[in-house]
């Protein structure tokens, strides 16, 4: 608590313990009013005084003021003991809400207490501490366990491991070495580090990530704009009914001036809009933080609103469905195991290092026996063809492309793969079996694609500028509504365009990319989503949502986060509104005294509150997979 | 130019949103946005204006809500 919430705690205690004494002394005593007093200055002496101040500066219809007229009307026509209790509980309940935006807003800051407060700099071989912005391109600094990567860089001594939850909402420590790049704003949990810097600490991760959270709820969804209009309107006609209230009834029914008032006083109660436009911003605000919480930054409320709403998703396809990097995906000998075969690919590619080798022997994984291998040819264009030990003998060994095994006049039974490269494999004119080589889907992009639907999600459409049989072989396995291939990326453009205007009213559109080369698409879509945004700055740059890892079934606890807000937003916009309108029409006539106006002030204020910080928790889905 | 106004201790959303309305009215503003949650007020203003902007700014959030700190960080 703030000192001046605290000094709030201990007047309304003191109110209080008058009230209670003033009440048992009601009837007994004719000095019981005295204590009635004292009890409501200790509660809210400030906000008579708040209000003149406020007039003085030509602002009326501020709550301080309809706090006092509601109050002085009260005690006016005789209801000191309801004036009271409506000034204490009133002071309750801000002092109440004001500690849930404290909270709030401090759970957030703590969330993205990514900030690093200093560097250690090497010069000249000495440490010296210094702040991060001091450090310069490719200067050297030292990272100890438990403290901050302050700059990105790159590690020239030292293992360690490296906590990037704050940043990606990935739990488990990355590993780092000699080489290994450090994103700044990870926490180094094990080994010293010595890192060359790689960028200034403004153009840093770090750096960008704050910015852009900071920034983010300055874009503002349209929820919250209602609400401020809503507001605006609200006030001045529940203060005019008010004083109609106050001067029709009695005018032309005759008698009872004091009822009237009394009602109307009630009315200025309910008529403060601060539990409208205080739990919306919250919502929203909470919503962020569950979402970055989870390595998912979006550039502004506005974006959680359209998320809610995805019913076209559409897809790059390399780097973002496929991991971009081409990996072995099948190995189909034709008899014996697959092991023996990828051994024999492996030992026939161990000298060369075009990118299919490096694959071969990546998935093989481990070193090869260098002894097996004899003499070996690349034959240009069409594969390697070598001398390989098994078991005691020598053998002539071909891998390489279909036109090798035809020239070596070798029948092949496998059919051959639309989606990458197959290397077949022959051990003089027999064939011994296959090895396919693509561009690997990535792991969670069945889960992701899943998820999608089942959150209602119509259409998943993939564009790439690929081939278009190798997009529609990718686009038939992972189940895709839509494939476009041999795009550039202003065709890209025209595609994304067109789904645009097909998708139904009030339905968005999000283009899914890696930030490389879709800029333009990025901007063009309803919410642009890049993935990978760490070490990315054009990815952060240029998307209205970034995911801070190569993970696309984010994509999913997105739009549940979302999801989950703006039914959070709603439910308060529609019980606040309501419980007001409910509380004027009961007092108008006569059925509710004073205290339920409080209620409709500031209980459902606190209850919005309340909900509103229900946005901030999000846990993730047991796994869709299944 | 962005300007970026912290305002520390804002506790009334209702004020925020006033002031934030009080900002879009001055001259010299093209866009203005304050978050009641992050108490920053993000400023567009036109070119050689943001000084008459921040001034204004702070004449306004000052008259609204006197409590609140004011601190232009850039």
């Amino acid at each position: 608590m703030t000192k001046k919430q605290k000094i709030m705690v201990f007047r309304l205690a003191a109110s209080a313990v008058f009230f209670i004494a003033a009440v048992l002394l009601e009837g007994k005593s004719y000095y019981a009013w005295i204590l009635f007093l004292l009890a409501y200055g200790a509660a809210g002496y400030d906000i008579p005084v708040k209000a003149c101040r406020n007039i003085a500066t030509g602002q009326v219809f501020d709550e301080n003021f309809l706090m006092t007229i509601a109050t002085f009307g009260a005690i006016i026509v005789g209801s000191l003991e309801e004036a009271v209790a409506v000034m204490l509980f009133y002071q309750v309940g801000e002092l109440f809400s004001d500690y849930a935006v404290n909270k709030s807003r401090k759970s957030i800051q703590e969330l993205m207490d990514i900030n690093p407060e200093y560097a250690n700099l090497l010069r000249d071989g000495a440490e010296e501490r210094v702040e991060p912005y001091e450090v310069e391109l490719g200067d050297r600094i030292l990272i100890r366990p438990g403290e901050k990567v302050p700059l990105d860089g790159v590690v020239i001594k030292g293992n360690s491991s490296l906590d990037t939850k704050a940043l990606t909402g990935e739990s488990m420590p990355t590993e780092v070495e000699a080489g290994s790049r450090v994103v700044s704003g990870s926490i180094n949990l094990s080994g010293v580090l010595e890192v060359e810097t790689t960028s200034l600490f403004d153009d840093s991760t770090v750096a960008k990530i704050l910015e852009l959270v900071e920034n983010a709820s300055s874009r503002k969804a349209k929820a919250e704009t209602f609400i401020t209009r809503f507001a605006r309107v609200y006030t001045p006609i529940v203060v005019v009914l008010a004083l109609a209230l106050a001067i029709f009834p009695p005018l032309f029914q005759g008698g009872g001036w004091g009822t009237w008032i009394y009602r109307a006083c009630s009315f200025l109660v309910v008529s403060c809009p601060c539990a409208l436009v205080i739990s919306v911003p919250l919502s929203f605000f909470g919503g962020l933080g569950a979402a970055s919480r989870n390595g998912i930054l979006l550039k502004g409320s506005n974006y959680l609103e359209a998320v809610a709403n995805l019913d076209t998703v559409v897809f790059d396809k390399t780097g973002t469905l496929t991991t971009g990097r081409f990996q072995v995906t099948d190995v189909a000998p034709t008899h014996g195991d697959r092991e023996a075969l990828l051994e024999l690919a492996a030992l026939l590619e161990h000298h060369s290092n075009h990118p299919i080798a490096l694959s071969v022997k990546e998935a093989y994984g481990k070193a090869v026996d260098v002894e097996r291998i004899g003499q070996v040819e690349e034959i240009s264009g069409y594969g390697i063809h070598g001398q390989v030990r098994i078991g005691k003998d020598w053998h002539e060994l071909y891998i390489g492309n279909r036109k090798l095994m035809e020239r070596q006049q070798i029948k092949v039974d496998t059919p051959s793969e639309i989606v990458g490269t197959t290397l077949y494999l022959a051990d003089g004119r027999e064939y011994l079996g296959a090895v396919v080589i693509s561009d690997a889907v990535r792991s969670d992009v069945p889960e992701a694609l899943g998820g999608l639907r089942s959150q209602g999600v119509k259409k998943l459409v993939m564009l790439t500028g690929d081939k278009e049989e190798v997009g529609r072989a990718v686009g038939e396995r992972l189940g895709l509504d839509l494939v476009y291939g041999n795009l550039l990326p202003g065709d890209k453009v025209f595609w994304v365009e067109e789904l645009l205007k097909k998708k139904p009213f009030g339905k968005t559109l999000a283009f899914v990319g890696d930030g490389i080369n879709d800029a333009p698409v990025l901007a063009r879509a309803d919410i642009g989503i890049a993935m990978g945004g760490i070490g990315s700055d054009a990815a952060v740059e240029a998307a209205d949502v970034v995911i801070m890892e190569d993970e696309p079934s984010k994509i999913v606890d997105t739009i549940q986060i979302a999801r989950k807000t703006m039914g959070i937003v709603r439910q308060n916009i529609i019980f606040a509104i309501g419980v007001k309108v409910l509380v004027l029409v009961l007092v108008a006539f006569g059925y509710a005294s004073m205290w339920a106006a409080v209620f409709g002030d500031v209980g459902v204020s606190v209850l919005a509150v309340i909900n509103a910080m229900r946005a901030l928790t999000y846990k993730k889905m047991p796994s869709r997979e299944q | 130019m962005k300007k970026i106004i912290k305002l520390e201790g804002l506790c009334c959303a209702n004020c925020a949103a006033k002031i934030e309305e009080g900002v879009r009215k001055t001259g010299g503003v093209k866009e203005v946005s304050l978050s009641f949650m992050t108490q920053r007020l993000t400023i567009e203003a036109e070119d050689g204006r943001e000084e008459e902007v921040v001034e204004a700014a702070r004449r306004i959030a000052r008259k609204i809500e006197p409590e609140a700190g004011f601190k232009v960080l850039r």
